[in-house]
């Protein structure tokens, strides 16, 4: 069989493509935390950053599609598998529910988590990025920024001093100050994380790079990058919810609220 | 397990799964056994069972054994929701009866999967296993007068490593503990214990891309990486064998679809 045949069709293959795009995607979680934990700087930190994102227009796309592309694999390689091992299942004997044996709760959570992650991105989505939900408060129908310094990305100044941006710092806060959205953010990461403990782990056991020599360190290791993920996500909606941090100086809720759609 | 050294006997109720045949719908029957000796084996304590049974005239419960010392991998029950019952790394004919405690009831059912379709009562095929196993569980050798030893040099550490792949007795209780029905702690057993001696390299990567090629093919499981399989092993073959199949699997893949072929047609000669 072909290279893209056994990729594709042989249970190793689509595992294989599911490590693999799994991986992409932590990588994805990681930038995007690291990204958001500007917040806690001046406003001219995330804003310059969400100027800078859209500025980068083709190369935007690009990551957009490879993302895309990532979640669709992921996801098909999840289902094709899920329902061959269901077949694999039937059989004609007695059908006894399975009696665990060592298997984390992660690893038996991982389907149930995947499920309330991908609402999450679809609701995150439409509450951040296509201001679907929350319309009052999406960054379109927000005053403009004014940055008051450059936002430099690797020492070069990429939004200037002065520039007109959207305000993502006011949306971001406006967002998670409703109780119910910010909680179910929590819930999603704090599930998601544990998507990751399993699938981090998974990864190595994948691609054949865990041994028992050190599968004991992997565990740790994923164990601590999956509570930092959490703590790094927690604390964004976790601190507005409390009320530790607050709508940036100078905000001025917009006149007419709402006026497109 | 129970380290329980007295001779007290002891009465269980086996809950076994009965079913005349394949295209039989089954069901659990109880079955007393009283008055054993906690000394006697699991399949020694079936045995008497089945005396009672053909002394009072009904068919008597099929199971599978065959060695009873734990090597042959013939013997294949699910006990109490575990393949070969409590213990670790034993198989169901080296389970006593000192492990269960009076008054028990023990649940009894086949090792069962999709590809391991239930024959009679407890027993199942897995010819499936041996399909795998022709589709590359073997080296080409020449058949002849034995080589002479030490004449080709394997490294210890590998020759350990393969012995322990080499373990794998092939009884299925990977598949049967596995939640996907995956046979991948098997064909990972099978694929390594060959591919890690110099005389499995030359069909290596066809090797591993045939079986589990057959092994898809065959219905089996995907993997999920919950390391049940060796939790259930009666060899205690470490799931590590599976990484190693992984990656010799998709190394196979990608050398075959890259590595150059002769555009020659005939022999050397």
């Amino acid at each position: 069989m072909s290279l893209v045949g056994n990729l594709f069709s042989s249970s190793i293959g689509r595992k294989f493509l599911m490590a693999v795009t799994g991986l992409v995607l932590v990588g994805f979680v990681i930038g995007h935390l690291v990204g958001n934990l500007q917040i806690f700087e001046s406003p001219d930190h995330i804003n310059g950053y969400a100027a800078f994102l859209h500025q980068l227009g083709p190369l935007l796309w690009v990551a957009r599609i490879v993302l895309l592309l990532c979640v669709g694999l992921h996801i098909w390689a999840a289902t094709v598998l899920t329902l061959e091992n269901r077949e694999a299942r039937e059989s004609n004997g007695p059908r006894s529910a399975k009696k665990w044996i060592r298997a984390t709760l992660a690893s038996r959570m991982v389907r149930w988590t995947g499920y309330v992650v991908l609402a999450f991105v679809l609701y995150h989505l439409a509450q951040f990025t296509l201001g679907v939900t929350g319309t009052a408060h999406f960054k379109e129908n927000l005053p403009r920024y004014t940055m008051t310094a450059d936002y430099r990305v690797a020492g070069f100044p990429v939004i200037k001093a002065g520039a007109e941006v959207l305000d993502v710092h006011s949306m971001v806060i406006l967002g998670f100050q409703s109780p119910l959205v910010s909680l179910f953010y929590i819930v999603a990461v704090g599930l998601l994380s544990l998507h990751l403990l399993h699938g981090l782990d998974s990864f190595f056991q994948t691609v054949g790079w865990r041994s028992a020599q050190w599968s004991g360190t992997l565990r740790k290791i994923a164990l601590v990058f999956c509570a930092a993920y959490f703590l790094g996500n927690l604390i964004i909606p976790g601190s507005v919810l409390i009320g530790a941090k607050g709508l940036r100086e100078g905000y001025k809720a917009p006149v007419t609220v709402a006026t497109n759609r | 397990m129970v380290a329980d050294n007295s001779s007290t006997p002891l009465s269980v109720t086996l809950r076994v799964w009965r079913q005349a045949g394949p295209d039989q719908p089954g069901k659990f029957v109880d079955y007393p056994a009283k008055d054993l000796s906690p000394h006697m084996s699991f399949l020694e304590m079936l045995d008497v069972v089945n005396d009672e049974l053909t002394t009072k005239g009904e068919e008597p419960i099929a199971f599978a054994h065959d060695c009873r010392e734990g090597i042959c991998g013939t013997c294949s029950c699910t006990i109490n929701g575990k393949p070969h019952g409590p213990g670790r790394g034993v198989a169901t004919c080296q389970v006593y009866m000192r492990s269960f405690r009076d008054g028990d009831v023990i649940v009894v059912e086949p090792f069962q999967a999709q590809p391991f379709p239930v024959i009679k009562d407890l027993v199942t095929d897995r010819s499936a296993f041996d399909k795998i196993m022709q589709a590359g569980g073997f080296i080409t050798v020449r058949a002849g007068s034995a080589p002479d030893a030490n004449s080709i040099p394997v490294p210890k550490e590998d020759a350990d490593l393969a012995m322990d792949a080499a373990a794998c007795i092939g009884c299925g209780a990977c598949v049967a503990a596995c939640k996907n029905a995956s046979a991948m702690l098997f064909v990972a057993a099978k694929v390594s214990q060959l591919g890690l001696f110099p005389q499995g390299q030359p069909e290596r990567d066809k090797r591993v891309l045939a079986m589990v090629g057959t092994m898809d093919s065959l219905g089996f499981g995907n993997c999920t990486n919950q390391y049940e399989c060796s939790a259930a092993c009666p060899k205690t073959i470490s799931h590590d064998f599976i990484a190693r199949m992984n990656r010799d699997y998709l190394a196979a893949s990608f050398r075959h679809a890259f590595k150059p072929a002769s555009a020659s047609t005939g022999g050397a000669g």
